[in-house]
């Protein structure tokens, strides 16, 4: 999903900087509110950083015969929302702008939009929708995970198309969405599952923050203990 | 469930290693395993599309690059290893 260095013409990326700053402003007032309203949080931020470091570090093997990179977007959005991931993935995709020139600084509003923004927000309404269905979070976070990295690969697909619209744009959204998705679906499970794994993690030892957090219910609470 | 963890872990190992097995003997110089962020790329340059801003650095070798994404996996290794060993250590919630 990484957009490299100088691949959008200045115009476009104006506009996902335009897009993104915002929003990244508004996830650091959430950081800073979810912080001082509950402290013991930072950890859990930490992790969730810490797991988009990892997990968007590893370049893995698809059944297309390509390689990907999941997101590890989907956690953090549980737990934060879609604004606090903008933070997150700021902060990797400048250290992987400027240390690999992998992405780019002047991508870099477009690829926090796709992995940072909409793909975990898309991913979020689902988390919050099936949440109130009473769905268990265990299931519900694998789904968020697995949405949010492939819908990332959706919308750089469309950033993509929008920006080099030949010979029509729904052609070249197509033809980059096949390039990226087929390649993607089966990392994008892998990454839904290697989401649960550490949700179990955090469910063991800090189920009440994540009720706190409004990231499990109640009766999930209650059931665990 | 007991083994939930463990069995996660080796389905995740699974779809990984059927791509590797599928395409066994095949490598970079036909065309397996490239990165499909460079396809992306390609297919913009297809366009006949040239970048306008090129990276102020650039990691000299694959070796170089390969170091340095292990020290950015490194990294968040070490954080989320730390808090669960923290959280581990502190025993049962408050």
């Amino acid at each position: 999903m990484h957009i490299m260095e100088g691949f959008l013409p200045p115009l476009w990326c104006a506009v996902w900087y335009i897009i993104a700053i915002p929003v990244v402003a508004y996830g650091l007032y959430k950081i800073k509110k979810v912080v001082d309203e509950t402290p013991e949080s930072k950890a859990l931020l930490a992790v969730s950083g810490a797991f988009m470091f990892v997990i968007s570090s590893l370049k893995l093997p698809s059944v297309t015969g390509s390689c990907s990179h999941p997101t590890g977007n989907g956690l953090g959005a549980a737990l934060f929302g879609p604004a606090v991931t903008g933070v997150l993935a700021t902060i990797v995709l400048i250290f992987q702008a400027i240390l690999l020139a992998h992405g780019g600084i002047t991508t870099l509003g477009a690829n926090c939009v796709s992995m940072g923004i909409v793909g975990p927000l898309l991913g979020w309404i689902v988390y919050k929708l099936l949440f109130k269905a009473g769905i268990p979070s265990k299931i519900n976070i694998f789904l968020i995970a697995f949405i949010a990295d492939l819908a990332t690969y959706i919308v750089t697909s469309i950033q993509l198309g929008l920006a080099f619209p030949e010979p029509t744009m729904m052609a070249a959204i197509t033809k980059f969405f096949l390039i990226f998705a087929p390649t993607q679906l089966p990392l994008a499970v892998a990454e839904g599952l290697l989401t649960v794994i550490i949700w179990n993690g955090l469910m063991t030892y800090r189920p009440k923050l994540l009720n706190k957090l409004g990231a499990i219910s109640d009766d999930e609470l209650a059931k665990g203990e | 469930m007991k083994y939930e963890n463990l069995i996660l872990a080796i389905i995740v190992i699974a779809i990984l290693v059927i791509p590797l097995a599928m395409y066994s003997g095949l490598g970079e110089d036909e065309g397996y395993f490239g990165g499909s962020d460079d396809q992306g790329s390609d297919g913009v340059s297809e366009t006949g599309y040239e970048p306008w801003f090129e990276s102020f650095w650039e990691p000299p070798s694959g070796e170089i690059e390969s170091l340095l994404f292990a020290v950015q996996a490194a990294i968040g290794a070490i954080i989320i290893g730390y808090f669960f060993g923290y959280w581990r250590g502190q025993g049962k919630e408050e």
